[in-house]
């Protein structure tokens, strides 16, 4: 396959940035998305050119690494996937590619298609957790029984790999589906109860921090979420958000 | 000069871990406020030894080369974690799981550490779920096992094909607790260059700011690292990109000692190589051997038909098919240990019968399961048990829901559907028994420098079960080291804070900036990727599944020179002051480069076969390994002479006097 493509380059976060075009030729289509981007940088540095600067690591669609806006559409033209798992026969021969960095005022861009997506982080550091020490002195494993139903859903939300894409494909750049699966994850088991309301509020609060837009139900998120994690979870950390605000105590 | 102490305490074998822990000297939590400790690496290993860490009391500083420690490649992690728990009442326990990974192994781990390993395994689970890990369960609501490779027991705990994504998950919410608390500072996109030692001890590191390029000195009282494997070092292995060991080899050049750098494990399931230009092999998790069945066709003409698109597999009558696991172990069939299952595909497609157009792929078939899947849902629900159609449905809808997502990831790959035909699969570079040695409190060679998780050598010996990875990453970060570490650092509680400003952290400083503007100055003529991928050749065609002398001495001939051209011709574009992906992977190939020779050497001394490491010289009449216990029943610990020296072996002496040593057989 030949292929155009026409992609951002920005040097730092303080360059301005531009489409550079490029053109590459003899892609297999069994290859992925990012060895087709591995065989441009090759050519880029054999021409003494700098290579196209891109998050990725593990390259199977779990570690949330990569990103990349293709086409229009976080992760590409195609749904349940991480861009890793995109492959080259989704193209066409002579087709032009549009490749740029997720965008949202909180995840600024650090150098070409890598952006800082670390306010995910520091939304987990307000509450993503259950308060237990690693002390090995819990109780055993199958003392509290958990339906399986609960169980699989919360599992469902646990799936989330952190990419970004809910945020880059909402028009208002909300994290609300990152920041209520986790939540759900947590309302969904007995042992993310004890600290329910103050986890919801605290993540709630700190994603309004970090300059993400607010929900306005149009579920672009869903459909480009390459772990398929389902509005219902935004739906539940409204619930809980609200259980959490009219209790008389926090 | 170090010396090779184990430090194995005495007494019976159940009874050493439990009264080493009341026997060691313990900081008081106050005195915990004034020691620093540096962990490296943030998967399942050092995520949670910095939790653990952070919660009892130390000033933790944790470090990665990702942009967030939720990236690790344990995430990768897929079919479970083991566990001596006995929920199915099958007769496990952890004299069982002890005894399995020992022999697992073949015989080359260190029985102690294997009983503790066993011992803490069952506090893994209760802490996970503590902590809100989603692990499968039964429609009675408790936890769901399934059974893995080299095992008779279902042992293994698994929250679907995703295991390591919700463990890691757990590990990275206990670390996130204590960044909000102040008492881990996390250090994102940031690569440990080098360990600093003052005085003989580890005092800190030298990192290098990923996103600036900045040189940062870090100081700390004791310095763990948690690295993970040097699969990459076969360039195309199910690592992720980035997965390096150059903390490792930093480490072994500044003292500590490198062990058993030989024992890789190649993985029996993984999706085949397609091209020159792929960059990544695929694992499809081992849990698929619970119901899927290896063959390949009995006949030559059929798999050349095959190989040239005339045939497809489903048009093979049964009586045609040879399910040679099932053949040669008919003990544990498909569930044999992954060495096992690894070497048996090679040698079928090896004779002519592999099936891909390359040759190099085997069969993973499910209609079996999909039928007796079928029959069983079919027999519950009271529906016809005759009618083909409805069981098949049926069937299938089954085997959805235990492996969904990987049949799911197999035909995005692959562009097949596996509910149709066929898998296909070949083996590839998975996982690093061999790693840096150290002793029974974690400690390398060097005083205050530890090596938790793959990066160590310690547990697994010639070959790693399945689900046993995550059990040790865990077992190492939440169980192990947090005490032992507290016995080393009881002596520092008076030392104060490091200072930065001394003539080690100088010296660290300057050859690792020289080594780096070496680089960005050099005027080569290639990517790095260019050596690497033919590094990736040599240990592959030479130091993979099968080994022997020519081969390996050859291959120590290839990597010198290759090493010389990578040096005078490597090109690194752009500067060592900005966000440069390529100078970053520069440093990791050369410092493959160097354990790629060591490794060899490791191979062609030890002239036995055992595990994955399959030398020709030494099998037995039907193909197998043939260990040789009385000449090479020890540890291989190497010593870093100098850059143009040979490096030292120092010999452990494996003692069995639990276990019987066995040849391995599992007929």
């Amino acid at each position: 396959m030949n292929l155009k493509l026409k992609i951002w380059r920005q040097k730092n976060s303080n360059d301005k940035g531009k489409i550079v075009d490029y053109a590459i030729s003899d892609i297999e289509p069994d290859m992925s998305f990012l060895e087709m981007l591995d065989v441009l940088n090759d050519e880029l540095i054999n021409k003494g050119e700098t290579p196209v600067a891109f998050d990725h690591d593990c390259r199977e669609g779990i570690c949330g690494s990569c990103s990349l806006f293709i086409n229009g559409r976080a992760h590409g033209p195609d749904t349940g996937i991480a861009t890793c798992q995109l492959h080259m026969r989704k193209f066409k021969d002579g087709d032009t590619i549009y490749i740029e960095p997720f965008r949202a005022r909180a995840f600024p861009v650090i150098k070409d298609l890598a952006v800082d997506r670390s306010a995910f982080d520091r939304i987990q550091h307000a509450g993503g957790y259950v308060s237990v020490n690693t002390s090995g002195n819990t109780q055993d494993a199958n003392n509290i029984p958990i339906p399986k139903e609960n169980a699989d859903t919360a599992f469902d939300s646990a799936t989330c790999i952190g990419c970004g894409a809910c945020v880059a494909a909402c028009k208002n750049s909300s994290a609300r589906l990152f920041v209520s699966a986790k939540v759900s994850q947590m309302a969904l088991l007995p042992q993310g109860q004890i600290e329910a309301k103050t986890r919801v509020l605290n993540m709630t609060e700190q994603m309004d921090k970090e300059g993400f837009g607010n929900c306005s139900n149009t579920g672009a998120c869903e459909v480009e979420c390459p772990k398929g994690i389902s509005l219902e979870n935004i739906a539940r950390q409204i619930r809980e958000y609200a259980k959490a605000t009219t209790a008389t105590k926090k | 000069m170090a010396t090779l102490d184990s430090k194995i305490p005495a007494g019976p074998l159940k009874d050493k871990w439990t009264n080493h822990k009341n026997n060691i000297n313990l900081v008081n939590p106050a005195n915990k406020r004034l020691i620093d400790v540096i962990v490296i690496g943030t998967g399942l290993a050092g995520g949670s030894a910095a939790a653990s860490l952070a919660e009892l009391g130390y000033n933790v500083k944790a470090f990665c080369f990702q942009d967030s420690p939720r990236r690790a490649h344990s995430i990768a992690a897929q079919g479970g974690i083991n566990a001596a728990k006995n929920y199915q009442g099958d007769g496990d326990s952890i004299y069982r799981l002890f005894y399995d990974t020992v022999k697992g192994g073949d015989y080359r781990s260190r029985e102690a550490n294997v009983y503790r390993l066993a011992e803490v395994s069952a506090n893994i689970i209760d802490q996970c779920v503590a902590q809100g890990v989603p692990f499968a369960r039964d429609y009675g609501g408790l936890l769901d096992n399934r059974s893995f490779g080299g095992v008779l027991v279902s042992r293994t705990f698994y929250a679907k094909g995703q295991t390591g994504q919700q463990l890691l998950l757990g590990a990275y919410s206990a670390m996130n607790r204590q960044i909000s608390r102040g008492k881990i500072k996390m250090y994102n996109r940031h690569e440990m260059m080098d360990v600093v030692i003052v005085d003989g001890k580890a005092r800190g590191i030298i990192a290098r700011n990923l996103v600036t390029g900045e040189i940062e000195r870090h100081s700390a009282h004791a310095v763990v690292v948690g690295s993970g494997g040097y699969g990459n070092i076969f360039f195309l292995s199910t690592n992720a990109m980035g997965s390096n060991a150059s903390a490792a080899w930093k480490m072994y050049k500044k003292g500590a000692f490198f062990a058993n750098p030989c024992f890789t494990q190649i993985h029996p399931t993984c999706i085949p190589v397609t091209g020159e230009l792929q960059a990544k092999l695929t694992l499809m998790s081992e849990s698929l051997r619970n119901d899927g069945r290896i063959w390949v066709p009995k006949k030559k003409e059929d798999a050349e038909a095959i190989r040239n698109g005339k045939l497809k597999p489903t048009q093979i009558a049964q009586e045609d098919r040879d399910y040679y696991l099932e053949r040669r172990y008919p003990a544990f069939g498909n569930l044999v240990p992954r060495d096992v299952a690894s070497r048996a595909a090679k040698e079928r497609c090896d004779a002519g019968f592999g099936v891909n157009k390359t040759g190099e792929a085997v069969y993973l078939d499910f209609s079996s399961a999909i039928q007796r899947y079928g029959k069983e849902q079919a027999y519950t629900k009271g529906l016809d048990e005759n009618d083909k159609e409805l069981i098949t449905k049926l069937g299938k809808e089954a085997v959805a829901n235990k492996y969904g997502n990987l049949f799911e990831m197999y035909e995005k790959i692959v562009d097949q559907n596996p509910y149709e035909t066929p898998m296909m699969i070949y083996p590839a570079v998975h996982y690093t028994m061999g790693g840096v040695w150290v002793d029974y409190n974690l400690m390398t060679t060097v005083p205050g420098l530890f090596a938790i998780g793959e990066a160590n050598f310690s547990d697994h010996g010639a070959n790693r079960l399945g689900a046993s990875a995550l059990m040790q990453g865990l077992a190492d970060g939440y169980f192990v080291l947090p005490y032992t570490i507290g016995d080393y650092l009881s002596d520092d509680i008076r030392t104060g804070e490091i200072p930065t400003d001394t003539k080690e952290f100088d010296q660290a400083e300057k050859e690792v900036s020289e080594r780096i503007e070496y680089f960005v100055n050099n005027k080569g003529e290639h990517s790095v990727d260019y050596y690497h991928k033919q590094l990736g050749k040599i240990m592959w065609n030479k130091c993979g599944m099968s080994r022997n002398e020519n081969d390996l001495k050859s291959a120590i001939e290839d990597i010198k020179k290759l090493r010389e051209e990578f040096w005078k011709g490597v090109r690194v574009p752009g500067t060592s002051k900005e966000f440069n992906e390529e100078l970053a992977k520069a440093g990791r190939v050369a410092d493959f480069m160097e354990l790629a020779e060591l490794f060899a050497i490791d191979a062609l001394e030890r002239k036995e076969s055992c595990g994955g490491h399959y030398r020709e010289e030494s099998q037995t009449e039907d193909g197998e390994a043939k260990r040789d216990d009385e000449n090479f029943k020890y540890v291989a610990a190497w010593e870093y002479k100098g850059d143009n020296e040979k490096a030292q072996l120092h010999k452990e002496d494996l003692v069995y006097e639990n276990i019987e040593l066995k040849t391995r057989s599992y007929k």
